[in-house]
């Protein structure tokens, strides 16, 4: 079996394979290795959401980029329906305080050039009828969306692998190595060695202890977050649904379920024994009771399914994508805290243009590895 | 950790077999062909399977179809069923109405 590769990617969640496939389509030959499986971490465990409103704007470029040229083309290109819907976000507010926090991250987002504006509650009822009484404005993006998570990585993939992408999973990687003062060698647990002129880190939480063998440190914490799937609802409306208190968020999907994540508020506290996260008993009813206050006509819909993962939870809660001076051909891309699907292809795109140093499809100065520093 | 799997590992290609059309999973109406398709498309686990084709993501959550899906990948993979791993089972055992799930704190306490 061939070890070597123009590149090594650690890690097959949405941004190791998004980079793959990239990569594979300028003809680059790439090795991702996978300590779980495919899509195993946040990229399977997530709500879907391919958003830009309420986007902290050191980010907010990829989205923006990701959302007009990649996302729409994405199922034709990956030849699988990823089931992306273009048909707007509601962040929805329920009191004067609540509508102060939207007009702040309208405000933001505005400066940065994203086309999202206040609405008022009849206004909302009009884009999406389901909605209470009880809401009396919103955040409204036209141009945000949905998507299904697990098939969106599963289809990067599935193309990338067809392409001639080498993926090896089960693999997990405990050490790089330096060549010359270069990145190169990629060590794992059952003691192979793979090598690559570019080796990419994008392995979520798990990035930490890969990097620190090469005397990189990034500030990560394990960060648990729950989901919740309804059964099968008559359609009802293809919005993305979030609101200001940040309670709950989900969407209808194809299939006519409902996905929705949401917060308890303690979930930062969740064990960490288990690699793929915990569900508790608290989380999923916290989150039911935050979605009836909403959405009334929910109350009947049975949940035959609730799950948790653990997100990378970076700590100023934007990721991390750049290249490592230190290390000549080491690339950073962790930390995506909670929000790096709807990125996702943009990240996997921006990797392969930062490998192969060409011109970035947007500039990303806000989410460089060298930025966090003490109190001065 | 998960066990090692080489994805570039030759299963021999995909071949139509006669029962291809047969529905596996009821609630999702996923067929045999399907399944095995995606087995050699890339999907070599049981929760790879079921994210890519939704097979046991229905109301019974798998609890009918799942022996028969795990049957039909080691199949497919040359390996024992007992050698592929389970997708995890998850809570409420049984589909719950929102409004009862909600209420595992009360106000009136």
């Amino acid at each position: 079996m061939n070890k070597t590769a123009d590149v090594v990617i650690i890690g097959a969640g949405i941004t190791g394979c998004a980079a793959a496939y990239y990569l594979a389509k300028k003809g680059v030959s790439v090795i991702v290795l996978e300590s779980e499986m495919i899509g195993h971490g946040g990229s399977s465990r997530n709500g879907g959401g391919v958003r830009q409103s309420a986007r902290d704007v050191r980010e907010l470029p990829i989205a923006m980029y990701a959302i007009e040229h990649l996302w729409p083309n994405l199922s034709e290109e990956l030849g699988c329906d990823i089931e992306y819907h273009k048909e707007g976000n509601l962040r929805l507010g329920k009191t004067p305080e609540h509508l102060e926090i939207l007009k702040k991250l309208v405000d933001k987002s505005v400066s940065a050039g994203l086309d999202v504006r206040m609405i008022d509650g009849d206004e909302a009822r009009q884009i999406c009828p389901y909605m209470s009484h009880e809401v009396i404005g919103a955040s409204w993006c036209p141009t945000d969306g949905h998507a299904n998570p697990m098939v969106t990585t599963l289809a990067f993939y599935r193309r990338a692998r067809a392409m001639g992408v080498h993926f090896i999973s089960g693999e997990e990687v405990v050490e790089l190595q330096k060549h010359h003062g270069m990145a190169r060698k990629v060590i794992t647990k059952a003691g192979n060695c793979y090598e690559g002129g570019h080796i990419i880190v994008a392995a979520g939480y798990a990035s930490r202890a890969i990097l620190n063998t090469v005397g990189i440190d990034v500030p990560l914490m394990k960060h648990n977050l729950e989901c919740l799937v309804t059964e099968v609802q008559p359609p009802m409306f293809w919005q993305m649904l979030g609101t200001a208190e940040a309670d709950f968020y989900g969407h209808q999907t194809n299939h006519g379920s409902f996905v929705f994540g949401g917060s308890s508020g303690l979930d930062a506290y969740v064990k960490n024994d288990n690699d793929a996260g915990e569900a508790t008993s608290i989380t999923a009813p916290s989150v039911c009771r935050g979605i009836m206050k909403y959405f009334p006509d929910l109350a009947d819909a049975k949940i035959v399914r609730h799950w948790s993962g653990f997100m990378d939870d970076c700590a100023d809660h934007v990721p991390i994508i750049d290249k490592v001076n230190e290390v000549p051909g080491l690339v950073i891309a962790c930390g995506f805290t909670g929000h790096g699907f709807g990125i996702g292809p943009g990240t996997g795109l921006l990797l392969s243009q930062l490998v192969l140093d060409e011109t970035p499809c947007v500039d990303v100065p806000g989410l460089r590895y060298d930025r966090f520093k003490a109190k001065a | 950790m998960a066990m090692y799997l080489d994805r570039d590992d030759d299963l021999g290609g995909f071949h139509p077999e006669p029962d291809d059309d047969l529905i596996i999973c009821r609630c999702e109406e996923v067929t045999k062909g399907e399944i095995r398709r995606a087995v050699h498309e890339g999907m070599r686990t049981m929760t790879e399977v079921r994210r890519f084709l939704r097979v046991g993501m229905g109301l019974c959550q798998g609890g009918t179809c799942g022996k028969l899906v795990k049957g039909i990948i080691a199949k497919e993979l040359g390996v024992k069923p007992a050698e592929l791993e389970e997708c995890t089972s998850r809570s409420p055992a049984r589909p719950i109405e929102m409004r009862v799930f909600a209420n595992e704190v009360s106000d009136d306490e």
